[in-house]
C-alpha cells in the first residue's frame, strides 16, 4: 500500500468517525467540536488530492469563521435535552425516508457513467501548478457572471440580515466616538482675558465719588 | 550538504522524509521557543525601563536566566482541574491554543529558499491557521466552567473574528501587488522596483505604497494576539485572567507560549509582507537572514512599546474599531490598490 | 474635523506623542531601589517597631497611667498594673499585638513619660501569629537595644515640639 492511500484511509476514518459523533454526541458543544475535526480531515483528504486552495478555503471560511460563530451560539444556548429527544421516534419515518432518498439520489449520480469517475479523466498536474491560478482564471472568465451575481446575491443577503437585526432602541445611551475625536479646546473652553486685580481707585476719582454719588456709575464705567 | 545526508537518508530507507521534517521542525522550534522565552524577559525588562524601573535582574547576570527560573517554576506546579470542567476539552484547551501558533511557521520563509514547506499558498494557509486559534482560547473558557473563564472566551472569539476579516483585507492588497500566494515570492516582488534599481531599496517595499494598510495590519495584529491595549480577552481587573483563570502550571504556561509565538509570528509576518523580509535596506549592503531578525525585533519591540504607552480599549470601542474604521478603510483601499495596479500610473509593472 | 486633522488622525499622530513619552523614558535614569542593598533615608519620626524605655538609672519609664491603651484607636495595647514591692505604680503586664496595631503614634504621643516610642525598625517579621504579640519583656528588650538611636530620634525632634 501507498503512503498516500494510508493517509487517505486514516483521515477518511476519522472523518467518518467525526462526522457520526456529530449527530450522536449528547453535548451540542461537542457535536459541533466533532464538526470541526471532519471539516480539518475533509480539508486534509481534498489537500491529498492536491486541491490545495479548496482545502485551505474549508478550514478557513467553515473551521475559522463559520464554526467559530456556531460554537459561540450553541455554548450560550440553555438546551432542554429531554425535550429534544421526545418526538424521536415520531419523526424517524420522516427522517429516514430522507435519508434513504438521499442515500439513492448520490449513488445514481456518483455510479452513472455521466458523472462517474470515467467521466472525469484524472488530470495530471505539472510541477508548478498552481490551482488558485486556475480557479481564479476559470472563475473569472468562463463563470464571471454566475460568480458575480453570486456574490450580488450574497450581498443583498448580508444587508437583509444586517436591517433585519438592527433596531434603534430609544433607550439605549452610546457614545460617538467621531465627535468626541473631534473636540478641540475652543470649542469646550472660552478663554477671557481679564486683570488678576481690580484697580484700586484713584483719590481723585474716590473724592468725586464721594462729592457725587449720581456720577458714581459713570466712574466705574470708566474704569 | 547533499552528500553527507545520503548515508542519513540511506540508513532510514523510506521513512527518510518524515524524519527529515521532523529534524527541520526540531531545528526551527527549539530557536523559537527560546524566543519565546526570553520574549517575555525582554518584555518585562523593556516595560520596566519605560516605567523607569530596571525589571528582572536577580536570577542570573541582569536577570538573564529569568524565563529558564520562571519555566521551571512553572513545570513543577500541579496542574488543577476544576470539578466542574469538562476534562477532555480542559486539556485539549491549551493544546489548540499552542498548536496553530506552531504549524504557522511551517511556510515562514526565513531567507530566500530556506523554509520548511514552500507551499504555492503559503498566505492562505496562514490566513487559515490564525483563523483556528480562536479555539484554544474558545474551548478553554468553555470547559473551565468558570463565569469568567466563560466571558474572556467569547470576548476572545468576537474580537478575533471581527480583526481576522480587516487583517484578510490588508493580506489582499499585499498579494495584489505580489501577484502571489507564495511567500517567498512576495518577498522578491518588493526586492524590484524604482528604489530598488536606485540602491534605496526599503523605498520599494510594500509598506509605503500600502502605507495605510501596514498600519491597519498592525494593529489588526495586536488585536488578534490580544495584547495591550487590545487585552481585554485577560482584563486583568474585570475578568481576573480570562480563560486561562483556572488553568494553572504547564497548562497555564501553554497559553503564554501560544501567545508570544503568536507576537513573533505577526511581527516576522509584518516584516515578511511590508517590510521585504530578509531584502536590505540599501544596495551596498547584503540581503540575509539578519534583516529579517532585525525588522522581526523591532516590531517586537512595537508590541511591547504599545503595550508600555497605551491603557485598555474598551469592549466596545475594539469592535467599533474593528467593525467601522478598520473594514472601511480595508475594503476601500483594495479597491485603490486594484484600480492603481490595472491603470497607466502603477508602479508594479 | 478639518482635512489637516483628518490626516493626524489617520496617521495615529496622537497616539505617536504617547509613544514618544514611553520612548524617552526608556532612556531616562532608572529610580529603582534595590531593596536589601539600597535603601530610602528614614525620617527621624519613621513610625515601625515599638519600644518601652527605661531611665539611664535602669529604671522603667512607664508609670502605667494607660493613656496609652485609652487612646490606641486598634486596641492593641493590653496593660495591667500593680504595686511594685518599694510601692510605686507599675505595669504587670505590657503587651501590644503588632497584627492589630496600625502604627498611627498616637500611644507615643499620649506618652507623659516618653515610655511607649516607636522605633525606625521595620524589618522584623514573625513565622506564626504569635511571633507578633509583643510582651513587656520583649518591648523593654527592644528599647534597650536601640536606646542610643532613640535617644537620638527624640532629641531631633524635641524643638518641634
Amino acid at each position: 500500500m501507498e503512503f498516500k492511500t494510508v493517509v487517505f484511509y486514516f483521515l477518511a476514518a476519522i472523518l467518518v468517525l467525526a462526522a457520526l459523533r456529530v449527530i450522536t454526541a449528547r453535548n451540542p458543544v461537542h457535536a459541533v467540536l466533532f464538526l470541526v475535526l471532519a471539516f480539518f480531515n475533509a480539508g486534509g483528504i481534498w489537500m491529498l488530492l492536491g486541491a490545495e486552495f479548496l482545502a485551505i478555503t474549508l478550514v478557513m471560511v467553515y473551521v475559522g469563521a463559520v464554526m467559530v460563530l456556531f460554537l459561540f451560539v450553541v455554548m450560550m444556548l440553555d438546551i432542554d435535552f429531554a425535550r429534544l429527544r421526545d418526538g424521536f421516534w415520531s419523526y424517524f419515518p420522516v427522517g429516514a425516508l430522507i435519508g434513504v432518498l438521499l442515500a439513492f439520489e448520490m449513488i445514481l449520480v456518483l455510479g452513472s457513467t455521466r458523472f462517474g469517475f470515467e467521466a472525469f479523466p484524472v488530470a495530471d498536474p505539472a510541477a508548478d501548478f498552481s490551482n488558485t491560478r486556475e480557479l481564479g482564471l476559470v472563475l473569472y472568465t468562463e463563470y464571471v457572471y454566475p460568480f458575480e451575481l453570486a456574490s450580488l446575491v450574497l450581498l443583498v443577503a448580508m444587508i437583509g440580515a444586517v436591517s433585519l437585526t438592527l433596531r434603534k432602541r430609544r433607550a439605549s445611551k452610546y457614545v460617538q466616538p467621531s465627535a468626541q475625536v473631534a473636540v478641540h479646546r475652543e470649542g469646550r473652553v472660552e478663554l477671557v482675558k481679564m486683570a488678576a486685580e481690580k484697580d484700586e481707585p484713584t483719590a481723585a476719582e474716590a473724592a468725586a465719588a464721594t462729592d457725587n454719588p449720581a456720577s458714581a456709575p459713570g466712574a466705574t464705567a470708566k474704569n | 550538504m547533499d552528500a553527507i545526508l545520503q548515508p542519513v537518508a540511506n540508513f532510514f530507507g523510506p521513512i527518510w522524509p518524515l524524519v527529515w521534517s521532523l529534524a527541520k521542525i526540531v531545528v526551527l522550534l527549539i530557536p523559537l521557543m527560546l524566543g519565546v522565552a526570553y520574549m517575555t524577559y525582554a518584555e518585562r525588562k523593556i516595560i520596566g525601563f519605560m516605567q523607569v524601573r530596571i525589571g528582572p535582574n536577580r536570577v542570573g547576570p541582569l536577570g538573564l536566566l529569568q524565563p529558564i527560573a520562571d519555566a521551571l517554576k512553572l513545570l513543577f506546579k500541579e496542574v488543577i482541574m476544576p470539578r466542574g470542567a469538562s476534562k477532555g476539552l480542559y486539556v485539549l484547551g491549551p493544546i489548540l491554543a499552542i498548536a496553530p501558533s506552531l504549524a504557522a511557521w511551517a511556510v515562514i520563509p526565513f531567507a530566500d529558499g530556506v523554509v520548511i514547506a514552500n507551499v504555492n499558498a503559503g498566505l492562505l494557509y496562514l490566513l487559515a491557521i490564525t483563523s483556528v486559534e480562536v479555539y484554544g482560547i474558545i474551548v478553554a473558557g468553555w470547559a473551565s466552567n468558570s463565569k469568567y473563564a466563560f466571558l474572556g472566551a467569547m470576548r476572545a472569539s468576537a474580537q478575533m473574528v471581527s480583526y481576522e476579516v480587516s487583517l484578510g483585507f490588508a493580506l489582499i492588497c499585499v498579494l495584489l501587488i505580489s501577484s502571489s500566494l507564495n511567500l517567498s515570492d512576495i518577498v522578491s516582488s518588493q526586492g524590484t522596483g524604482w528604489g530598488a534599481s536606485h540602491g534605496v531599496g526599503f523605498l520599494s517595499w510594500n509598506w509605503l505604497p500600502l502605507l495605510p494598510m501596514f498600519l491597519v495590519y498592525l494593529i489588526s495584529g495586536i488585536a488578534e494576539t490580544n495584547r495591550a491595549p487590545f487585552d481585554v480577552v485577560e482584563g486583568e481587573a474585570e475578568i481576573v485572567a480570562g480563560h486561562m483563570v483556572e488553568y494553572s502550571g504547564m497548562a497555564f504556561a501553554m497559553f503564554f507560549l501560544a501567545e508570544y509565538a503568536n507576537m513573533i509570528l505577526v511581527s516576522t509576518m509584518t516584516a515578511l509582507l511590508f517590510l521585504g523580509g530578509w531584502l536590505s535596506p540599501v544596495g551596498f549592503l547584503p540581503d540575509g537572514f539578519h534583516w529579517l531578525a532585525l525588522k522581526t525585533a523591532f516590531f517586537l519591540f512595537v508590541f511591547l512599546w504599545v503595550r508600555a504607552t497605551f491603557p485598555r480599549f474598551r469592549y466596545d470601542q475594539i469592535m467599533r474599531l474593528g467593525w467601522k474604521v478598520f473594514i472601511p478603510i480595508t475594503l476601500v483601499w483594495v479597491i485603490v490598490v486594484a484600480v492603481w495596479l490595472m491603470s497607466p500610473l502603477s508602479i508594479w509593472k | 474635523m478639518g482635512a489637516r486633522d483628518s490626516f493626524f488622525s489617520l496617521f495615529l499622530w496622537e497616539l505617536l506623542q504617547g509613544m514618544k513619552v514611553t520612548g524617552r523614558h526608556l532612556f531616562s535614569r532608572k529610580l529603582t531601589v534595590q531593596y536589601p542593598e539600597e535603601k530610602t533615608p528614614q525620617s527621624p519620626r519613621f513610625r515601625g517597631l515599638h519600644a518601652l524605655r527605661r531611665y539611664p538609672n535602669g529604671e522603667e519609664r512607664c508609670i502605667a497611667c494607660k493613656l496609652c491603651e485609652a487612646v490606641c484607636p486598634a486596641m492593641a495595647i493590653t496593660i495591667e498594673a500593680g504595686q511594685r514591692d518599694d510601692g510605686s505604680r507599675r505595669t504587670t503586664r505590657y503587651d501590644i499585638d503588632l497584627t492589630k496595631c496600625i502604627f498611627c503614634g498616637f500611644c507615643e504621643e499620649a506618652c507623659p513619660v516618653d515610655a511607649v516610642v516607636e522605633t525606625r525598625i521595620f524589618e522584623y517579621h514573625g513565622e506564626a501569629r504569635g511571633d507578633l504579640y509583643y510582651t513587656k519583656q520583649m518591648l523593654l528588650a527592644v528599647g534597650e537595644r536601640y536606646e542610643a538611636q532613640i535617644a537620638a530620634d527624640k532629641a531631633q525632634d524635641a524643638k518641634y515640639r
